[in-house]
């Protein structure tokens, strides 16, 4: 899926995603390497909640980096599950990647700093967006992947830009 | 009549001619020009009809107060009614029609009603049209709705497209006048982030018009060097063509952007909906003008006083030649010195105070102009036209000095603020008796989430209403600073003066407009008040005061004034009626956003859901789900399909996309306490491997979900839920895991999407999945209520042996991304045996065939397992689940409740779906008693016959007995009581 | 539209974002309570106008439960809290206390 308005939205491919509910301490330190802060995007791992972590790895190698989360938190009490196929994944980019998103999440992206994933609404669905040097990065539910392009692909229409 | 001046007009570009047509007719005007300026400039006065009385009305007002002027603008998908020409930008090509009359604008057989105006007095419907009482659905209703109404709805489908976006402010300007662009600047420079919005598409409001100087530069000018500065502020943004139509809770605020209305079809959005949240809000909206309430006071022709001037000076139109102004204040002498500085005559001004000698009015008389103080009007000459004026003595009952002729009548009733945002948040008013209008009370401002004044009034909007005043009121506003320097021409106070004049009687109280959209007049208020309503928001109702696109601007301060005085009491204990969004009208379109269409709403897709597409799928709805309901081949009907596909999947084998059932995966150390509190049976007890089927109750003890618990490991469980219950049940999962037994170690995660499901069923299921190969799925490796990892066919399954049907069967889960590619091996695989894809209609009729429930035909929210006779999937060893409590309530532990049981007609026919089964005697409504209703009801093609089940009072008592169903034709139709299991009730045929 | 600020995740989340979760602070009766007890738990509510607790969840956010301090006449919010707590904590209490001087206490 992919299309070029005034910015671009293009569907990311596949991207592995392991969803560690664990709550922070030692041992998740441990097995993190880093630990992002509240909201934020540290290497490879995304906050999600107090007790919630994504973690971002090439799609095939999912199930391995379960098995090695499993082993380092071995005795913690932790939940690890492979994610990647019950997400879809959209690049927004172009200089006025934020008009689209503006249009459909009631987020203030004047504000959202680069490294801080938000999770919210876009439309009517849940979905998580993160800011990168190089635009933004939305996440939502696979079922809902057609209707969140086609929002995307509404918003970025060429003459709507804000 | 109403000209084009030959110079003048600072909107306008005369070099930029435009064409537009009014009611066919072709007619000019030019870039700049509103449809009201442009309509006036080519001698169209006569404009609409009104709403009851169908009498000609012209254009009263040059802004978005404008009762009177409302068009249907375009055609076709582009044609939207009721629309104010004074707030429409002229294009080329522009298409209007007046409307609520005919034939023609010109002759309107409605007109009658204007004659039998003594039957429509205010509430004339509650009161009129009572008797006799047949007449009024089949007479007087479609009379009225005939001859009463604005425009009428679009019938094509809108071309347009609309959008909704997000903005924040630290500080939310709404309105771009001098008032506004002063707050913004204070704002601006103090760094804040500032949102500005004017509705117009220019800057600077009215004080360009009234020729105020500011710190010596002229209006124009320092509105230029004001919006200048704010253009380079990266801290302030502009938006022109924005009404802010609505505040709300926290500082929430709606506002409408026309984009495209003034360039149809040019690829942009038509219109785009802000939701803005802004810490504090500035109401900055100016103020309206007043009409006087004087007999014929609605003749096109009449207009406000200010609005004349916005038409001369901004599009240099002359909404008259010789025009009479009459007024209860100094500003309207502004409207006749510059009239008459653009060459045109003013044979009067008409000053109902019995002394008028502030600034204005001697500078009015050094031009020489005729002012005659004490003086009303008796009454307007002319039907479409005004053609002169009777003039009388305000103090009087009407009795007729003189007649002055003249083409137009520029009226001022003094300035009321706009206080609807101020108000739509709980901002209070205050009466002020020198201005004689409400304005804002700043000591009671609508509250915001930290329980202090969210909203700020500034300029005209507070009340003040000198270029001066209104200057350092928006400054202060903003929060204080240098205040720019106006200089004006002192006014003397208004006088509060509505009706004129001050005696007049009946007759001429009759033709006095309050609300001219609503054609209510000072009589109809004055009648409402004898008959009782007192309450000012009863009156509105009664009188319909108010009331329309308009929501009474014009009206609204004139309407109770006439009302205290009817009730003799003061202004202020009558108070107003309650300001609601929106300010102005706001397009349907634009609250639609961008929800139409393919994104009307979230349609979720399984992984295999184009397969389906491509094969003559027949869908069925499930929450935003789409599930095939059957597979139709060429010639069949949906029912033929649905048999099809359950003798094909009794016989040989049948394909389910199963993915959309819900799976939630729940680990930890308390995971197995915590499934029995949320199962009525057992969890912790399941061995691995195993698999159990459980329900869910509320706390109520109502039945709320079921499905198969998979234990996957010593510490994890995968709870299948019902399709639509997925998201629910893991929020429910999560609330008792957060809000009540928060010490507990579990996680939960739903895993619904990442896997698609595949249900293989029937007697060949077995043979299909050893072809796809893999695995051993044999009855010894892999018996009935077991799971299993592996390969299969080469995918990463997890293979479940349950069964919904009754056969055979196997659930497969795979990674979805792989789930379309399993379903073709799957139907590949299967090609040989028979195997056939079925629907959820076929899934119901396999489970009625097996007496299994299903959450939503067996329960509505009121059903007990116990009704259901599944007490044996509920716990007798648990001290504690969900529920128990609940259903341990007097009423539900009952004997006489209605139970499930299965349903067999006599002459095999199939039962009605929800009929009733009568019972004796009558409930005290005197409606017959019910013993039962159908829960499910289907033809069982393996049975050759209905087969239903229902819920039955004392149902499994009572086996064998026959009693009757209702049919919607009121016949009934008899039914045994018989067991719920119609077909293999030993259960042989899933268990091989 | 309420802003309600999750204390789990800092967002001032507006109320698209958020579920209502009715009256915070209910002590759940099971198995053993008495008819009279259970009736309250199930279904007598305060519904105060004014000084109100009430349950959220950052439904389309972190997922997480948090309580409400506001005045449902008002719309004032007093401050919010995670839900894994029986009782408010004092700190909201104090403010409260400070907007509403009269106010009787939670129960």
């Amino acid at each position: 899926m992919l299309f070029e308005g005034f910015a671009k939205v293009a569907d990311a491919g596949p991207v592995g995603m392991i969803t560690l509910r664990a709550k922070p301490g030692a041992a998740l330190d441990a097995a993190l390497g880093t630990v992002p802060g509240q909201r934020q995007i540290a290497g490879n791992v995304a906050w999600m909640s107090p007790d919630e972590y994504l973690i971002f790895v090439p799609y095939a190698d999912a199930a391995a980096k379960i098995t090695e989360l499993d082993a380092a938190l071995v005795g913690i009490h932790h939940l690890a599950v492979d994610v990647s196929d019950s997400r879809a994944v959209f690049d927004i980019t172009g200089p006025k990647a934020a008009d689209v998103l503006s249009k459909l999440m009631p987020v203030d992206f004047r504000t959202l700093p680069v490294g801080e994933i938000r999770r919210s609404r876009a439309g009517q669905v849940a979905a998580a967006v993160w800011r990168h040097e190089d635009g933004f990065r939305l996440f939502c539910f696979r079922s809902v992947a057609r209707y969140v392009f086609g929002l995307l692909s509404h918003s970025a229409q060429p003459g709507s830009e804000i | 009549m109403s000209t084009r001046l030959a110079c003048g007009g600072r909107l306008i570009d005369r070099r930029a001619p435009r064409t537009f047509s009014f009611n066919g007719k072709k007619m000019r005007g030019f870039l700049g020009d509103t449809l009201a300026s442009a309509l006036l400039a080519n001698d169209q006065m006569l404009v609409g009809r009104s709403f009851k009385y169908h009498r000609p009305r012209g254009i009263v007002a040059a802004g978005p107060e404008e009762p009177n002027a409302l068009v249907g603008l375009g055609t076709g998908s582009r044609f939207e009614p009721n629309q104010r020409v004074t707030t429409t930008e002229l294009f080329d090509g522009l298409t209007a029609t007046s409307q609520n009359h005919w034939p023609s604008l010109e002759f309107d057989v409605g007109v009658v009603n204007n004659y039998a105006a003594r039957f429509l007095p205010g509430g004339f419907y509650y009161k009129t049209f009572i008797h006799p009482r047949f007449a009024w659905k089949h007479v007087f209703e479609p009379i009225i709705r005939r001859s009463a109404g604005l425009g009428k709805a679009p019938i094509d489908r809108d071309a347009d497209r609309y959008e909704q976006a997000y903005d924040f402010a630290d500080i939310l300007v709404i309105g771009g006048g001098i008032a506004g662009l002063q707050a913004a600047l204070v704002a601006g420079r103090s760094g804040a982030r500032v949102l500005v919005l004017e509705q117009t598409a220019h800057w600077g409001g009215r004080a360009p018009v009234d020729e105020v100087e500011i710190d010596g530069l002229t209006a124009g000018e320092w509105i230029d060097n004001a919006v200048q500065e704010l253009e380079g502020m990266e801290n302030v943004t502009l938006r022109l063509r924005t009404m802010g139509a609505g505040v709300y809770d926290h500082g929430y605020v709606l506002a409408e952007e026309k984009i495209a209305d003034h360039s149809p079809a040019d690829g942009r959005p038509r219109k785009r909906l802000w939701r803005i949240r802004a810490a504090k809000v500035i109401a900055a909206q100016g103020a309206i003008e007043r009409p006087l309430s004087f007999a014929g006071n609605d003749v096109p022709g009449v207009m406000l006083a200010g609005s004349v001037r916005d038409f001369v000076v901004n599009h240099a139109v002359a909404p008259g030649d010789r025009t009479v102004v009459v007024t209860n204040n100094d500003d309207a002498y502004r409207t006749a010195i510059l009239l008459v500085e653009a060459g045109l005559s003013v044979p009067a001004v008409l000053d109902a105070r019995p002394v008028a000698d502030g600034e204005l009015p001697r500078r009015a008389r050094a031009m020489g102009i005729r002012v005659e103080t004490g003086r009303a009007i008796a009454a307007v000459k002319g039907g479409k036209r005004v053609t002169g004026v009777a003039t009388c003595a305000q103090a009087g009952q009407g009795a007729v000095l003189e007649t002055v002729a003249c083409d137009s009548v520029a009226m001022s009733g003094g300035w009321s603020p706009v206080v609807h945002l101020w108000s739509h948040c709980g901002g209070k008013l205050i009466w002020d008796e020198a201005n004689a209008h409400f304005r804002p009370d700043p000591d009671r401002p609508p509250t915001g989430q930290d329980g202090q004044g969210m909203v700020v009034t500034a300029g005209s909007a507070s009340g003040a209403l000198t270029a001066d005043a209104v200057l350092a009121d928006a400054t202060q506003a903003a929060g204080g600073g240098n205040v720019p320097q106006a200089t004006v021409p002192q006014e003397a106070p208004v006088a509060a003066i509505w009706v004129m004049p001050q005696g007049a009687g009946p007759d001429l109280r009759a033709k006095m407009w309050l609300d001219y959209q609503n054609d209510v007049k000072v009589s109809d208020v004055q009648l409402a008040a004898r008959e009782g309503y007192t309450s000012v928001e009863h009156t509105k109702r009664y009188t319909t005061l108010g009331m329309a696109t308009d929501q009474g601007k014009l009206s609204n301060i004139n309407g109770l004034a006439v009302l205290s005085q009817a009730l003799s009491i003061d202004i202020p204990q009558v108070g107003t009626t309650t300001f609601r969004p929106p300010y102005t009208p706001v397009t349907i379109g634009a609250l639609a956003g961008e929800a139409r269409d393919e994104i009307f709403q979230p349609l979720r897709r399984t992984p295999i859901h184009e397969w389906h597409e491509t094969h003559d799928v027949e869908w069925e709805p499930v929450g935003l789900w789409r599930r095939p309901y059957c597979y139709r081949h060429p010639g069949e009907t949906s029912h033929q399909a649905v048999m099809r596909e359950v003798s094909n999947t009794r016989k040989n084998v049948g394909l389910l996309d199963a993915s959309t059932l819900g799976k939630i995966i729940v680990k930890g150390p308390d995971a197995g306490r915590f499934l029995d509190m949320l199962y009525t049976n057992m969890m912790s007890t399941l061995p691995v491997g195993k698999c159990r089927y459980g329900l869910m109750c509320n706390e109520q003890g109502f039945l709320s979900d079921d499905g198969v618990v998979a234990r996957i490991d010593d510490e994890t469980w995968l709870c299948h839920t019902t399709s639509g219950g997925a998201d629910r049940i893991h929020a429910w999962m999560e609330d008792w895991l957060q809000c009540e037994w928060w010490d507990w170690q579990v996680f939960t995660a739903n895993v619904t999407e990442q896997f698609a499901q595949v249900a293989v069923v029937g007697p060949n299921a077995r043979k299909l999945l050893e072809k796809l190969g893999g695995m051993d799925v044999s009855k010894e490796t892999l018996p009935f209520m077991q799971w299993q990892d592996g390969t299969l066919g080469g995918f990463r399954a997890r293979v479940y042996r349950i069964s919904f049907s009754g056969e055979l069967s196997y659930e497969i889960a795979v990674p979805a991304n792989e789930g379309r590619a399993f379903w073709d091996a799957c139907v590949a695989a299967g090609a040989e045996l028979g195997a056939m894809p079925y629907g959820t209609e076929c899934l119901h009729v396999m489970r009625a065939e097996k007496g299994f429930i299903m959450i939503g035909d067996e329960t509505d929210g009121t059903v007990i397992p116990q009704d259901l006779n599944l007490a044996w999937a509920i716990s007798k060893k648990k001290a504690d689940y969900l529920g128990k409590r609940g259903q341990e309530r007097a009423f539900l532990a009952s004997p006489d409740r209605w139970k499930l049981v299965g349903l067999e007609t006599l002459d095999g026919s199939v039962l009605e779906d929800g009929a009733y089964a009568p019972g004796e005697g009558r409930n005290a409504n005197g409606q017959r008693n019910t013993q039962g209703r159908v829960t499910s009801t289907y033809h069982s093609p393996t049975l050759g016959r209905g087969i239903a089940m229902g819920l039955v009072l004392r149902g499994p008592e009572r086996m064998g007995e026959v009693i009757e169903f209702t049919k919607l034709d009121g016949t009934l139709t008899k039914a045994k009581i018989v067991d719920q299991v119609f077909y293999d009730k030993e259960g042989a045929k899933q268990d091989v | 539209m309420l802003i309600l600020e999750c204390p789990h995740c800092g967002i001032r989340a507006e109320e698209t974002e958020l579920s209502p979760g009715g009256e915070a602070h209910l002590k759940r009766f099971g198995p053993g309570s008495s008819d009279q007890e259970f009736e309250d738990y199930m279904f007598a509510r305060k519904n105060p106008k004014g000084v109100h607790f009430e349950r959220w969840r950052h439904a389309y956010g972190c997922g997480k439960w948090f309580i409400a301090a506001r005045c449902t006449a008002t719309l004032e919010v007093f401050g919010t809290y995670p839900a894994q707590t029986a009782e408010p904590p004092q700190h909201i209490i104090d403010a409260v206390k400070t907007r509403r001087p009269g106010w009787e206490g939670y129960k």
